[in-house]
């Protein structure tokens, strides 16, 4: 159970920054919040209600409501196999059931040694190259049940800890708004006048 | 392979099209501002900067870019909706492409995020808009990281944020992202998602987005490929892109089209004129049903979408068509299911899918979508009865009072009842549970009957009567 | 003089011809509406009834439930609207009856049983149930819903006083709404999603709000219920009648509820000028003091020092004989402020004609009657006034529901909130601008705001209320009304709320029980300590519990050569009386209160006294009976012709026959004292710190203490100092301290805040532990305290 980090802080306090309104970053932070302890524990959700003005019920009915944020560990890899129709159309079931046999788990439980949770999910908008999954939220195509072992053996050799990060960490690449560059964010309230370009006249 | 990289090739630059949006899919490094301003980038926006606003916004207006979230309705018009003298606006990109089938806006995002950028500076510059949030969905690792990079390179370089392009123009666009939950894609829960807010959808009206929307104020939601159009718009004029296509549907548009093709694949074509036949059996496209098996049925216009048959292969990519043969393009999203298709099956797959994403805002969808499945998946276990397939109506009825559009057939000798439904619910999530299964019912019924057994049911009385 | 405030009159029943009026039709029928009004509301007025679930008048719509679908003429034929979100238009031609209508509904009945657990024969709710009631009048009858329900954890407790069952909840949105829109704790939330989503709280954080009691009103299954009503009653067995609740003076409309002369239940009732339906947690559920097995039963007399069982001839006689005997302008009478109209006015009758000039119905912890002198507002006056300038106690401890209708006067953006206090309140964080100043400075300050051009422009720009209240029992209430003097010359044509928070003090001090000659309870209680008290007369009164300067009750109290005290308990006070009366409680006599604007309703008895005890005008009247006064007074009707007659301002409009559910406001020329002009105030010598003593919702009052529901949920004493004052005195927060000065020593818990200005020292009232009346004394206009750590 732990709240955010200062660096995290900072990072969180930036990303409030961007936004007229505070509670806006709730979403974002939330990330943050998992991507530091893998879930998102209460004593976290307490510190967000704190950040963005908000209180800790108001942030777990925003956070339950959204099915990436989970509120107990999770295995390293989180594995999704979409089983909407068109992946279903080519054999989304049938990955199930062989994910399910070659880990000796149900869609919804996580392997006795952390490593990988599995999860039925919906559409993935990948669905040309259907059946697809995704392993932290990285996608895999076209998947055959041989496709579906040979990563579950990069993944337990630990093949892919460079190309995956764990779970909790979405994307590596963050927005970054030089100060000198940036308008910046104003509470609706405080704009009381057009946008001085609307002026009928060109801007360059 | 982690997506994103090269796997369309085929389908993309076989026949001579024109690309709109889709133009810089050929190179590796598309995504980086180096390639972008060798083919063209940030052009249109400077050509863009150099008129006034007000006749940008009337050269959108002309072009009738048509809004690709599934609505429809032209870009320049809605921009148009805002109330006078109320500021500040806001712009919100709708970039969390979840609807079943739909597979274009995260291509755009991951191949030609600048496009992207392009795209809502203009919209932005033209319709007066403050502040620009673009809303990627949180399952897209890669999207995201795309466009962060690009947003930081287009910092960096002066495209956005002050003075742009050292104008008077001056916008922030900041990235946001979701975390899983597909009515967010809804506009008015999209608005809510973005204010840190359980994504429920807002009962409209009174909340129309472009007059009352983010924390309150005119905002325009637009979705990602509406926005990628811009860009070019700006560089060949509305004549140029209303020579292509038809009138009522201008330019071209990317369509998905996943199931029992022999190629699957995104593929940018030209609106109004292409049939579903051409994409399913052209040689530029689809080559035709795998294996040579016939074609069952196909979804048109992702899985909200009432279905088709061969009988209505023939129709051109046009609202004012589709709509009266009793379905919608919505997202350009077409699942095509082949004869050896288990139909109850495959409608519990979407039905499913609503089903599990209803906010459970309104009681129709939250109870009765659920309802549905449990229903549906028993049936298609064979521990259905013939009155569960009433009860299925029955439930329907509650959810969309009235006649539901459907197709019509030759064989059955049904008539097509025209889209759109009437709904009992505030969004648009619990009629989509409905569709798939009501389309499946009234077009293969003999698939269900042929599962269930013939037994009377036994009503259960309510509230110790 | 009378003035009866127009607003309060018939006034609701003619609405002034209203500019923006449209005309609809309702199932044929044509109806007067407003614009901007939604169309439930204006078929309610008809009593055209359009079933819903998540409609609420006092609250925002949110078109969730989907049970209240109407049909409307549209362009393109009948649309299905949903009736508490559509906006009426003229000419709307609205139809409830169709079969698309009625369709619509059961459907949606269905819908919502589908995953109810019926389990109606053992819910609190059964029989007054929505859900139940509407699934017979618009429902099929019968549910086709044949698949396994939602299953979850029986009910919970998510407060100290509320259970939570989530299979009965059929997610209206009403409680959390309720707890967001208008309490201002969202403390509990839906969580989850789609066909799982559940109202619960964040885990391990209750739903602490004074307010909870409100959601398991509007419930509307019965997935809340509150602690003290489970399984108490099937609401068949239940029956009712509107009152007033007195425990503060906002005096909100309730019903009392009672089975086999039991009180069971108090319900909200919506009065539009005062409380709107809502109720406080301790106005809610304090009635079970009535039903306590403690209550006084017989009169009592003491032999020794215990007391033995008496008749009432014989305590009469004796109180009679006291008084008789009594030299002139020894005797007096402290109290009053619990009891009816007709209780004070009885006590003032006997007092005049007994000669008692020694009487006062406050307990040195409001003000001067002076306070009645200016310009009198209301609340409703109040909330609509462009400015109001807070010279008060924190509303949210004190008068809950005040603070509901000045909060939502914020939200609505009706007024803008000026607050001068020594201390956070409920209400800061509403506040347009909240002045911190130390004890004995608010009129300076107040003075100073006169200078700021901004706040100026803001009191110029409209009318303004000046809400004025003891806010701290540790300095002299004449710092008040010179910061209410100072606030009208800054804001010269302000009117007045004044906030004395005893249930009807106002309307004992306007019967007759005000002090004279400035004799009010602090000069009684020195006069008696010094032997010039023969007979001191407690009317529900407890001055040792209750009175700031904790010596002075005590010199008083021991000082005076008889005591007879009136009451429902045998109080600290009441246990050093010579004479025990029982007197009647609340919900056990019929009669009329007044609330702090002057409103007068009526509070009604429901269930029979408890033992032989009788309501505060009978002792009165038997008393002045047996002085041998002869005043004809019989019956309670009796009592009210009297006061109709005699005194000026009462009319016959003012009895509790009369009076519809919203009262009449009344003003009452008060005898007024001149107030004495606040003392200068002494800078702070060696003693660091000055003290700040304000009250909280819940305390060690008897009527909470005898009530099992709130018995436990009063604080523990401690002491607040700003942070840098905590590193100053070098203890930790939490750590115990000793506060002290000439007069006592105490140790106590000390917390940091930065909301309290450096050099004062917070520490709340009758809490458990330390007590803190034990620093304070009356004399001094301020009362300075040394903190140090041990
Ligand atoms: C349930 C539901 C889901 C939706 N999902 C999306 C989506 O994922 N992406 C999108 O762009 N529009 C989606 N829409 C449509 C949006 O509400 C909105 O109409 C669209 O983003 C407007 O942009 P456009 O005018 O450029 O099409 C959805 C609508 C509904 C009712
Ligand atoms: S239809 Fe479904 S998703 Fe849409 S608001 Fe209602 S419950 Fe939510
Ligand atoms: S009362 Fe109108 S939707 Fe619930």
């Amino acid at each position: 159970m732990s709240r955010l980090t200062e660096d995290n802080v900072r990072l969180a306090k930036e990303i409030i920054g961007r936004y007229p309104k505070p509670r806006s970053a709730t979403i974002p932070l939330l990330h943050l919040a998992q991507e530091q302890d893998g879930y998102v524990t209460n004593d976290a959700m307490a510190h967000i209600g704190d950040l963005v003005g908000a209180t800790s019920a108001e942030v777990f009915g925003t956070a339950s409501f959204y099915e990436m944020f989970k509120f107990e560990p999770v295995g390293k890899y989180l594995l999704n196999i979409c089983g909407t129709m068109s992946c279903a159309l080519l054999g989304a079931e049938e990955l199930m059931h062989h994910a399910e046999g070659r880990l000796g788990i149900k869609m919804g439980s996580t392997t006795d040694d952390g490593l990988i949770t599995l999860e039925r999910a919906e559409c993935q908008a990948a669905c040309t190259e259907a059946p697809c999954l995704q392993v932290n939220y990285r996608y895999r195509y076209r998947m055959t049940t041989q496709d579906l072992d040979s990563l579950i053996d990069d993944l337990t050799a630990g093949k892919l800890t460079e190309e995956i990060p764990a779970h909790g960490t979405v994307a590596v690449v963050r927005q970054h708004i030089p100060v000198d560059r940036g308008v910046g964010a104003v509470p609706p309230e405080s704009v009381t006048q057009n946008p001085e370009w609307l002026d009928g006249k060109a801007a360059l | 392979m982690t997506g994103g990289t090269w796997q369309h090739a085929p389908g993309f630059y076989e026949g001579d099209r024109p690309r709109i949006v889709t133009s810089r899919f050929q190179y590796e490094d598309s995504y980086t501002l180096e390639r972008y301003l060798a083919t063209d980038g940030y052009k249109g926006l400077r050509a863009a900067l150099s008129r006034p606003s007000t006749e940008v916004h009337e050269e959108v207006r002309t072009a009738t870019v048509l809004g690709r979230g599934g609505a429809g309705f032209p870009a320049g018009n809605k921009w148009g909706l805002t109330p006078q003298g109320v500021w500040p606006r806001y712009l919100v990109v709708n970039g969390d492409e979840s609807e079943p089938g739909t597979y274009k806006d995260r291509l755009l995002m991951e191949r030609d995020p600048h496009q992207l950028i392009e795209g809502c500076l203009i919209a932005s510059y033209a319709a007066g808009l403050s502040q620009c949030f673009l809303y990627v969905r949180g399952e897209m690792a890669l999207a995201q990281e795309r466009i962060a990079a690009a947003l930081n390179e287009a910092y960096a370089a002066g495209y956005v944020g002050k003075n742009i392009l050292g104008s008077r123009f001056s916008l922030d666009i900041v990235l946001h992202w979701g975390a899983g939950a597909y009515v967010v894609g809804e506009e008015t829960a999209l608005i809510e998602s973005l204010e840190g807010n359980r994504g429920m959808p807002r009962l409209k009206p009174p909340y129309f987005p472009a007059a009352v929307g983010l924390y309150g104020q005119p905002t325009i939601v637009n979705n990602v490929e509406t926005l990628a159009n811009l860009p070019w718009l700006m560089n060949n004029g509305a004549a140029a892109y209303t020579a292509i296509g038809t009138a009522t549907s201008p330019g071209t548009r990317m369509v998905a089209v996943s199931g029992h093709v022999n190629r699957p694949g995104v593929y940018e074509i030209i609106n109004g004129t292409t049939t579903f036949r051409d994409l399913l059996y052209g040689d530029e496209f689809c080559k035709g049903i795998r294996d040579g098996n016939e074609l069952k049925a196909f979804v048109p216009g992702g899985g909200s979408a009432p279905w088709f048959t061969a009988d209505q292969l023939d129709l051109p990519f046009e609202a004012s068509q589709v709509g009266p043969a009793g379905s919608m393009l919505g997202s350009g999203a077409i699942m095509v299911m082949d004869s050896t298709t288990d139909i109850p099956r495959a409608a519990l797959t979407l039905t499913r899918f609503y089903a599990h994403e209803s906010c459970g805002k309104c009681t129709p969808c939250r109870e009765g979508g659920t309802w549905l499945e449990r229903i549906l998946s028993r049936v298609v276990d064979g521990k259905g009865t013939d009155a569960d397939l009433e009860q299925i109506f029955e439930v329907g009825e509650s959810i969309c009072p009235g006649s539901f559009p459907h197709a019509s057939n030759e064989k059955l000798g049904i008539a097509a009842v025209p889209f759109p439904y009437r709904m009992n619910t505030i969004c648009f999530v619990g009629p989509s549970a409905y569709a798939p299964v009501h389309s499946a019912l009234t077009l293969f019924r003999s698939e269900f009957d042929a599962r269930v057994t013939k037994r009377n049911r036994i009503p259960v009385t309510a509230v110790g009567q | 003089m009378t003035t009866i405030d127009p607003g309060t009159t018939d006034a609701q029943d003619t609405p002034p011809v209203d500019p923006n009026a449209v005309s609809i039709t309702i199932n044929g029928r044509t109806v007067a509406a407003r614009k901007g009004e939604f169309i439930i509301a204006a078929a309610d007025r008809v009593d055209e009834y359009i079933p819903r679930f998540c409609y609420h008048p006092r609250m925002s719509s949110v078109g969730m439930c989907r049970q209240c679908m109407v049909e409307v003429e549209g362009p393109r034929g009948p649309m299905m609207v949903v009736s508490c979100m559509t906006p009426v238009a003229d000419g709307q031609v609205v139809r409830t009856d169709t079969p698309q209508v009625k369709r619509a509904q059961e459907g949606m009945i269905e819908l919502l049983l589908a995953n109810h657990p019926l389990d109606c024969p053992v819910c609190d709710k059964g029989g007054e149930c929505p859900l139940q009631d509407q699934a017979f009048s618009h429902g099929a009858g019968e549910s086709r819903f044949v698949e396994e329900k939602r299953h979850y954890e029986k009910p919970i407790p998510i407060s100290e006083l509320v259970f939570l069952d989530r299979e009965r909840c059929i997610l209206c949105d009403r409680c959390t709404r309720f707890a967001d829109e208008v309490a201002g704790d969202p403390l509990i939330s839906f969580t989850q999603r789609g066909n799982n989503t559940q109202v619960m709280t964040f885990p391990d954080e209750p739903f602490a709000s004074y307010f909870s009691g409100n959601t398991v009103q509007i419930c509307p299954v019965g997935a809340l219920t509150a602690q003290p009503y489970r399984f108490k009653a099937r609401p068949w067995d239940l029956e009712q009648r509107e009152s007033t609740c007195t425990t503060c003076s906002v005096g909100c409309r309730t019903v009392v509820q009672s089975s086999r002369d039991e009180l069971l239940r108090y319900q909200g009732v919506d009065s539009d000028p005062v409380n709107w339906g809502w109720l406080c947690d301790r106005g809610r559920f304090n009635f079970q003091s009535t039903n306590s097995e403690d209550r006084l039963i017989t009169p009592q007399v003491k032999s020794g020092d215990s007391f033995s069982a008496t008749t009432w001839s014989e305590a009469m006689e004796t109180v009679a004989r006291t008084i008789r005997l009594a030299s002139p302008g020894s005797v007096a009478i402290i109290g009053g402020a619990r009891g009816t109209n007709e209780d004070a006015y009885m006590w003032a009758t006997l007092a005049d004609a007994a000669g008692i000039t020694m009487r006062d119905a406050q307990l040195d912890d409001g003000l001067p009657a002076s306070i009645f002198s200016y310009p009198q507002a209301t609340i409703d006056s109040t909330c609509a006034s462009g400015t109001v300038i807070l010279i008060a106690p924190d509303f949210k401890e004190e008068m809950p529901v005040m603070y509901l209708r000045l909060r939502d006067a914020v939200q609505k953006k009706r007024i803008r909130i000026i607050e001068i206090s020594s201390h956070e309140t409920g209400l800061t964080k509403h506040a347009w601008r909240s002045v911190r100043s130390e004890p004995g400075t608010s009129a300076a300050s107040i003075a100073a705001l006169g200078a700021d051009a901004e706040i100026a422009a803001q009191l110029a720009s409209g009318p303004v209320t000046i809400v004025a209240g003891r806010a701290n029992l540790a300095e002299s209430a004449s710092f008040t009304m010179a910061a209410v003097d100072a606030a009208m010359k800054i804001a010269p044509s302000s009117t007045v709320l004044p906030v004395l928070r005893r249930g009807n003090v106002r309307g004992a001090m306007t019967l007759g029980l005000a002090p004279r000659n400035g004799l009010d309870t602090a000069a009684i209680l020195e006069a008696s300590a010094n032997g010039r008290v023969e007979c001191l007369i407690l009317l529900g009164a407890d001055p040792l519990s209750d009175v700031a300067d904790a010596d002075l009750a005590r010199r008083g109290i021991a000082g005076a050569k008889f005591v007879v005290a009136v009451d429902t308990f045998l109080s600290p006070s009441a246990a050093h009386a010579d004479i025990v009366l029982p007197a009647a409680a609340y919900g056990e006599k019929d009669g009329t209160t007044m609330n702090l604007e002057g409103r007068v309703t009526s509070v009604a008895q429901k269930i029979t006294p408890r033992g032989t005890s009788r309501a505060d005008w009978m002792i009165a009247a038997e008393l002045l009976s047996t002085l041998g006064h002869d005043t004809g007074i019989a019956t309670l009707a009796d009592v009210q012709k009297h006061m109709a007659k005699n005194v000026v301002g009462y009319g016959s409009t003012t009895t509790s026959v009369a009076i519809r559910r919203d009262g009449v406001v009344v003003s009452v020329a008060i005898p007024a004292e001149s107030t004495s002009i606040a003392p200068g105030v002494a800078p702070r010598n060696s003693y660091e710190f000055r003290l700040d003593v304000g009250r909280k919702l819940y305390d060690r009052a008897i009527g909470t203490l005898t009530s099992p529901s709130l018995e436990n949920l009063a604080g523990t004493s401690h002491v607040i100092i700003h942070s840098l004052d905590l590193d100053r005195v070098g203890a930790a927060e939490g750590a115990n301290v000793r506060v002290s000065n000439s007069h006592s020593s105490l140790v106590l818990p000390v917390r940091a805040s930065d909301s309290v200005p450096r050099g004062t020292a917070v520490i709340p009232f009758n809490q458990v532990g330390a007590d803190v009346r034990e620093l304070i004394r009356h004399g001094e206009s301020v009362n300075d305290v040394r903190i140090e750590s041990m």
